[in-house]
């Protein structure tokens, strides 16, 4: 392995001259989320598990008709997801409250993409094919996708759903907040438009936060104090309130750091500018130079 | 003693055997791409990744690390000692990374779109560093690995039948590219130790985004740190591991003078992999866990106490690192640890924190891992003997 000096010090100059260029200091990670953003209230002491949201949604987003969409008794039996066919579902879950005749009292859960403020799935996406909109929906363009999933691993909520079963152009599924009504002036979602009890209400995020709160002040007993996705994984679109706390209802418990921020800032201390790669080519090179010095000068006087 | 073809006969009934393998992946992969991933996986959209992204993809890049740690030993450090095992690591290395890409093109869904990649940036997401880097790698290795064919065929390059006519053409191409790379090699040789240490440490970096669904023993800051300094680690053990096989299946001798100072380099970087794990869990405070008794915490134990703690303090003693069974079973742990690893931090260690934990790999799974395997094997065998990639002694070559 030849390295003559020449070549070294032109490679390194440039190597040399590149590190030089860095900014001081790493930036310290900040939050992308919209100012904005719109959002969805789920009053879950309102729903009473009618299923109409799903209809809905599958006629809105062109998916097959929900699983027996009239049932509102039976189909509860089972704990559904939201899948490659359904983005929301609705569950049922008793948690040990009674009503007046000690009969057990359930409680409704819809479930659908929260819309995170600061999306793993963004983050995580190795095209942008997820990107988080002004409006606050997390879209996703099929047509950068390639496939690999990460999105799904990435998810805090198990949200992301994949055409397991299509061989060739499989996408990715999951709730598009009806991005097309809602960035319209008055656009609603699917979902918010037809439920008949107002357990969903649709609005600005800010404007969600403040009636959600102000109902917990005005109903102390009725709810418990906590507000689902004010500050999960840094904050979501969907917001849940609820008189059971959120962990029974299979709503996870979350930190409220951004799930990005961590490999966010590993990745952009270590790589901007490409600082480090080029510094340990550098180092390498100068190594690699000394390295063959010695071999050389070793050789002559062998031969000598 | 120069490296050389080992030019023995090919058709062994071990070769038969890795056939069987190589259809039965091949029906496999034909299944997957008419019936979808969903036909012949047990992936779910709880579970998105599986055996073949923690096997094929992870476990094979981090065993393909001889490639890069014996090029920064022999021909960075000028350790021209080691020169004899940097041609098997580089052959390791160029089918590992192959063969970590045809995996990826059978995991990903939209295979055509792989190349998507290069003009839709995010630099944000870290699987795309890792992506960039391997791609870029695998062409670096490639240039590294032009000589040895330039070696066998410079001045003798002939095609059959029609093909004959390119004879001159191909002959003046190698002849050219091995003039030009052997001033620029250097370049590469650089390049692809420094892409190596970007992606070995970027793979750990991949579940830093799921805090929630990767299980404490395994989830911490340092995972990159960890990631890369078993690369590091696992680097040599894997080049004696497969020169071992090798050696002893072509009945060759054994580099033992070659071997047992690379024992203690290993002992040296398998030692700060150790230190930082166990480091880890004391400042983390996840040692807890340790003791739960389920098969995750239990496959956390295996991978620390037979798969690094062992192998180490084998490796002290004096009788190991000079015996060649002694090695050989030091090396074969090191590397059953490391690839241990990869499936606990990529399977065994998530979880997914709303549906009930159900995963193993579906037969059409593990049939797709095991031929791929198989065919890498099948190359080595095929490489080992028609190209100048192993010291034989002088009288078998012709």
């Amino acid at each position: 392995m030849k390295l003559t000096r020449r070549h070294f010090f032109k490679f390194m100059g440039a190597a040399g001259a590149s590190v030089a260029a860095l900014p001081s200091s790493a930036s310290a990670w900040e939050s992308k989320a919209p100012p904005d953003p719109y959002g969805c209230l789920v009053d879950l002491t309102r729903c009473v598990g009618c299923r109409k949201c799903e209809e809905a949604c599958s006629e809105v987003n062109g998916l097959p008709t929900p699983e027996r969409p009239n049932c509102q008794c039976t189909i509860f039996e089972k704990k559904r997801r939201p899948d490659e066919k359904a983005f929301t579902v609705v569950n049922r879950y008793f948690t040990g409250k009674l009503d007046a005749f000690d009969n057990p009292l359930p409680t409704f859960v819809k479930v659908q993409c929260m819309h995170c403020q600061d999306p793993a799935c963004v983050s995580a996406c190795i095209v942008g094919a997820l990107t988080k909109d002004e409006t606050g929906t997390v879209r996703y363009d099929v047509s950068k996708c390639i496939g690999c999933r990460y999105c799904m691993v990435a998810c805090p909520f198990e949200i992301p759903a994949y055409e397991y079963h299509d061989p060739i152009t499989p996408r990715v599924m999951k709730c598009t907040f009806c991005y097309d009504r809602i960035s319209k002036d008055g656009g609603i979602p699917g979902c918010a438009t037809i439920c008949p009890t107002e357990a969903l209400t649709f609005g600005k995020r800010e404007t969600l936060l403040k009636v959600a709160n102000k109902k917990l002040k005005d109903n102390p007993g009725k709810y418990i104090q906590h507000v689902y996705g004010e500050r999960e994984v840094g904050g979501t679109s969907w917001l849940y309130i609820s008189a059971i706390p959120f962990d029974r209802l299979n709503l996870p418990v979350l930190p409220d750091t951004p799930s990005p921020k961590l490999s966010e800032t590993i990745q952009h201390s270590l790589f901007s500018y490409l600082w480090s790669p080029l510094a340990l080519f550098g180092v390498l090179g100068a190594v690699m130079s000394k390295s063959n010095k010695t071999a050389e000068k070793q050789q002559n006087k062998g031969g000598a | 003693m120069r490296a050389r073809p080992l030019n023995k006969k090919f058709w062994t009934p071990g070769v038969f055997v890795m056939l069987v393998f190589m259809i039965a992946g091949a029906i496999s992969i034909i299944a997957r791409f008419t019936g979808g991933i969903g036909y012949v996986t047990n992936l779910s959209n709880a579970r998105p990744w599986g055996l073949w992204v923690g096997v094929d993809v992870a476990t094979g890049v981090a065993l393909a690390a001889g490639g890069f740690t014996t090029a920064a030993l022999a021909h960075i450090l000028g350790k021209h000692l080691y020169e004899p095992i940097t041609r098997p690591a580089l052959l390791t290395a160029v089918l590992g990374y192959t063969f970590v890409v045809l995996g990826l093109l059978v995991d990903i869904g939209r295979s055509w779109a792989i190349w998507k990649p290069m003009v839709n940036w995010n630099t944000n997401s870290v699987l795309f560093e890792v992506a960039m880097c391997v791609m870029v790698y695998l062409n670096v290795l490639y240039i590294e690995f032009f000589p040895i064919i330039a070696e066998q065929f410079k001045g003798r390059v002939n095609l059959p039948g029609l093909l004959s006519a390119l004879n001159g053409l191909v002959d003046m191409i190698l002849k050219i590219g091995d003039a030009i790379l052997d001033k620029i090699m250097w370049i590469f040789i650089i390049l692809g130790v420094v892409l190596s240490c970007m992606h070995q440490s970027s793979l750990g970096s991949l579940m830093l985004v799921a805090p929630t669904k990767l299980h404490p023993l395994w989830y911490t800051p340092i995972l990159p740190l960890l990631f890369l300094t078993s690369a590091f680690a696992v680097g040599y053990p894997m080049v004696v591991v497969e020169t071992t096989i090798a050696t002893s299946s072509f009945k060759l001798d054994a580099e033992m003078n070659i071997l047992t100072p690379l024992t203690r380099v290993t002992i040296f970087l398998l030692g700060i992999y150790l230190l930082l794990k166990i480091g880890d869990m004391v400042v983390r405070g996840t040692y807890v866990y340790l003791f739960d008794g389920n098969y995750q915490t239990n496959s956390f134990v295996i991978e620390l106490l037979f798969g690094v703690i062992m192998p180490w303090v084998m490796l002290l003693f004096e009788r190991v690192r000079h015996s060649r069974t002694g090695i050989f079973t030091a090396a074969s742990l090191i590397v059953g640890g490391v690839a241990l690893n990869r499936i606990n931090v990529f399977i065994v260690g998530y979880q997914p924190p709303l549906s009930e934990n159900v995963y193993f790999p579906a037969p059409g799974e593990l049939m797709v891992t095991l031929g791929l395997i198989a065919t890498l094997m099948f190359i080595y065998r095929f490489a080992v003997t028609y190209l100048p990639v192993l010291q034989a002694p002088k009288e078998v070559s012709t």
